[in-house]
């Protein structure tokens, strides 16, 4: 199967060993922003760290503006500008790949690291045919002839469940549905074999059944190539059926991370929990819905202290002095709340 | 695919009635200019009575409707009548003129192009930064600068300081024709490259904030492959149809550059006419010029469809 030979090659090719018992990805103190003159910088996320397992799949759940799609570009490298990132450490395999040359890095991208995008209708370049734009990355990393590199799409396009593969390497981007387009993303994603997939909404512009079978995709290629996976949404339901591992952001910060089962069975943050209780389960659909009073802060003026606290029930004075720091509160699990040992209560 | 295409025939035909509307024009509009072409022709001394007899002989004695309609029955048989000053076909004429016009302009398409993507590619991927400001001042010279005025100082620098090009003419063999033809191209070229610049300029710093650009950097692509990959065919789309306009007008252009320049092409045998008030020439020119606009309008959306697999005009013919 081509498939097979691809990934062997990127394998050969790979400029990162990884090293039994180190994390594939590390992420250590990375502050993002704007850089202002004369040191006055703007951060947008600030101090998140996580570590990430070859084969783990982490996600990173939080509301519009929480710097979770931030992050994921920082570490792809894709920021969009004026936003860069102001400290801290990506290593991939060890390797910092902030001060990486740029050249090097670039040869990371696509055959260990490689990055799925929100919407696959403005994703995909709408003048080249996709089976071309899948067999880009093998060619440029893989050393493949053009017809090889076809042949390989083809065969991707096959694997991500898209009917008549053959026929459709030749469409454009407009001539096929929201679903099949982003199962283009996909293969194009996994086409020279990454270790690291990163995810940036995947599914929300699709439709809910669309979504399930994308996911299953996803949850499918990653199982079976040992593919780790960064999966960022604003949607609780898809992390919890994707992932094992969770982080939650708020206002550019790590609030709570840990087992996704755990964090969903008992939260430790109060902003965790109104997220959960604020989304609909459909297995208990007469379950009240709560949803969080106010809004986040502007990242330009952050309170003092939590961000979460003007809009937190569990509220102390401590609380707006000084940023809860995220520590352990339980084995694996990680939470940024003065008042986390009052959040025991167990969800059904 | 070929389906998307349908729409040249349609267009061809729908080209028609315009061809006839310019017939119109183009003859009425000749035959209000002031002046009488006998007169011309026999000179200051001619007595009115000479003057009449080749009124006579030339038909410019029968009413102006009668002499429209001997145009165009004429026309429709491929005559487009005999040169008043040369006393030889018009269409042999036109003939020989023509290729040297259209090579003109292509070289000055291919020049425009050559200045116009590097300089929109260097201002776009640095916009605001010294060199977009500095490519930003050179199209608001080349808008401002008038075109015969161009060709006059690129003879004075290039031609005769320099002594780099010939001052003038076309050369005499196919391998002198690019020759002499670069410095008449380069000013046409120089006068199309600002709106080019700007319209490219404008569409690749939106392409490069695309999403589908972001996926291409995730495939690590960057640079010259980024560009031609996946950014200069997307920031052409809006810039064919600018350019395409730009052509029409450059016909215009180029038949006062033709004179400044002694090129023997349309403009030259068009203004030369124009001053012998030689009828049938210049209806003739006038005629070739609106149909070239006409074909260009039609190259110009078959580029587009080329381009762009989105764009489907033969659809919208159809509605």
């Amino acid at each position: 199967m081509p498939g097979a030979t691809a990934q062997t090659a990127a394998r050969r090719a790979s400029h990162v060993p990884v090293q039994p018992g180190v994390p594939l990805l590390s992420v250590q103190d990375l502050t993002i922003g704007i850089r202002g003159s004369a040191g006055r910088s703007v951060a947008i996320v600030e101090g998140v760290s996580f570590d990430v397992a070859p084969g783990q799949r982490m996600g990173i759940v939080g509301e519009s503006g929480s710097g979770k799609s931030l992050t994921l570009r920082a570490i792809a490298g894709l920021l969009p500008k004026p936003v860069e990132v102001l400290s801290g450490r990506v290593e991939y395999g060890g390797a910092d790949l902030l001060t990486m040359p740029a050249k090097k890095r670039r040869t990371l991208m696509g055959p260990e690291i490689a990055m799925i995008f929100q919407e696959p209708m403005t994703a995909l370049n709408p003048v080249v045919r996709v089976g071309d734009q899948i067999a880009e990355g093998p060619r440029r990393h893989l050393g493949m002839s053009a017809k090889e590199a076809g042949e390989l799409a083809v065969s991707m396009m096959a694997r991500t469940g898209i009917p008549d593969p053959r026929r459709r390497a030749r469409a454009y981007p407009h001539e096929l549905s929201g679903g099949l387009r982003q199962r283009i993303m996909i293969a194009m994603a996994v086409s020279c074999g990454p270790r690291l997939l990163l995810c940036d909404e995947p599914t929300t512009a699709l439709d809910v059944t669309v979504q399930l079978q994308v996911l299953r995709l996803l949850e499918r290629l990653c199982s079976d190539t040992g593919t780790s996976l960064v999966f960022v949404t604003h949607d609780l339901a898809v992390i919890n059926q994707t992932c094992s591992e969770l982080a939650v952001m708020y206002a550019g910060h790590i609030v709570e991370s840990g087992r996704v089962a755990e964090v969903f069975r008992q939260p430790r943050h109060p902003y965790t929990r109104g997220l959960l209780e604020s989304a609909p389960d459909f297995d208990r659909p007469d379950r009240e819905l709560i949803p969080i009073p106010g809004f986040p802060p502007n990242v330009a003026d952050r309170p003092a202290g939590c961000p979460f606290a003007p809009r937190c029930g569990y509220v102390r004075d401590h609380c707006t002095e000084a940023m809860p720091p995220l520590a352990e509160v339980a084995p694996g699990r990680l939470s940024a709340c003065y008042e986390s040992d009052r959040l025991t209560e167990v969800l059904a | 695919m070929l389906d998307r295409f349908r729409f040249v025939p349609i267009r061809l035909l729908q080209s028609i009635p315009v061809v006839i509307g310019v017939t119109i024009v183009v003859f009425f509009m000749v035959h209000l200019l002031p002046g009488n072409p006998a007169l011309t022709i026999l000179g200051q001394t001619a007595t009115p009575e000479r003057v009449a007899a080749l009124n006579t002989q030339l038909g410019l004695d029968k009413p102006l409707w009668d002499q429209y309609f001997i145009f165009v029955g004429r026309l429709l048989h491929g005559d487009l009548g005999d040169s008043l000053t040369y006393q030889r076909p018009v269409f042999d004429l036109v003939f020989q003129a023509v290729p040297i016009t259209l090579s003109l302009l292509a070289f000055a398409l291919v020049l425009s192009l050559v200045i116009s993507v590097p300089l929109a590619a260097l201002a776009a991927t640095a916009p605001g930064r010294l060199r977009d400001l500095l490519v930003r001042v050179f199209t608001l010279i080349g808008q401002g600068m008038p075109q015969f005025w161009v060709g006059i100082m690129l003879i004075l620098l290039l031609a005769v300081k320099a002594r780099a090009f010939p001052v003038g003419g076309y050369g005499q063999t196919a391998a002198e024709h690019p020759y002499y033809l670069f410095l008449p191209a380069l000013t046409l070229a120089i006068a199309m490259s600002p709106t080019t610049i700007r319209s490219l300029r404008a569409s690749t710093i939106n392409v490069l904030g695309a999403d589908y650009v972001g996926t291409a950097r995730s495939k690590g692509a960057s640079g010259i492959s980024l560009f031609r990959g996946h950014v200069l065919r997307n920031a052409a789309i809006p810039t064919v149809s600018i350019i395409g306009v730009n052509l029409g007008y450059l016909v215009g252009g180029s038949l006062v550059i033709e004179k400044v320049f002694a090129i023997p092409g349309l403009g030259s045998l068009m203004i030369n006419a124009i001053f012998s008030r030689d009828f049938p020439t210049i209806q003739a020119v006038a005629l070739f010029v609106a149909l070239f606009v006409i074909v260009v309008g039609i190259l110009t959306d078959v580029v587009y469809t080329l381009i762009d697999p989105r764009v489907d005009l033969s659809s919208r013919e159809r509605a």
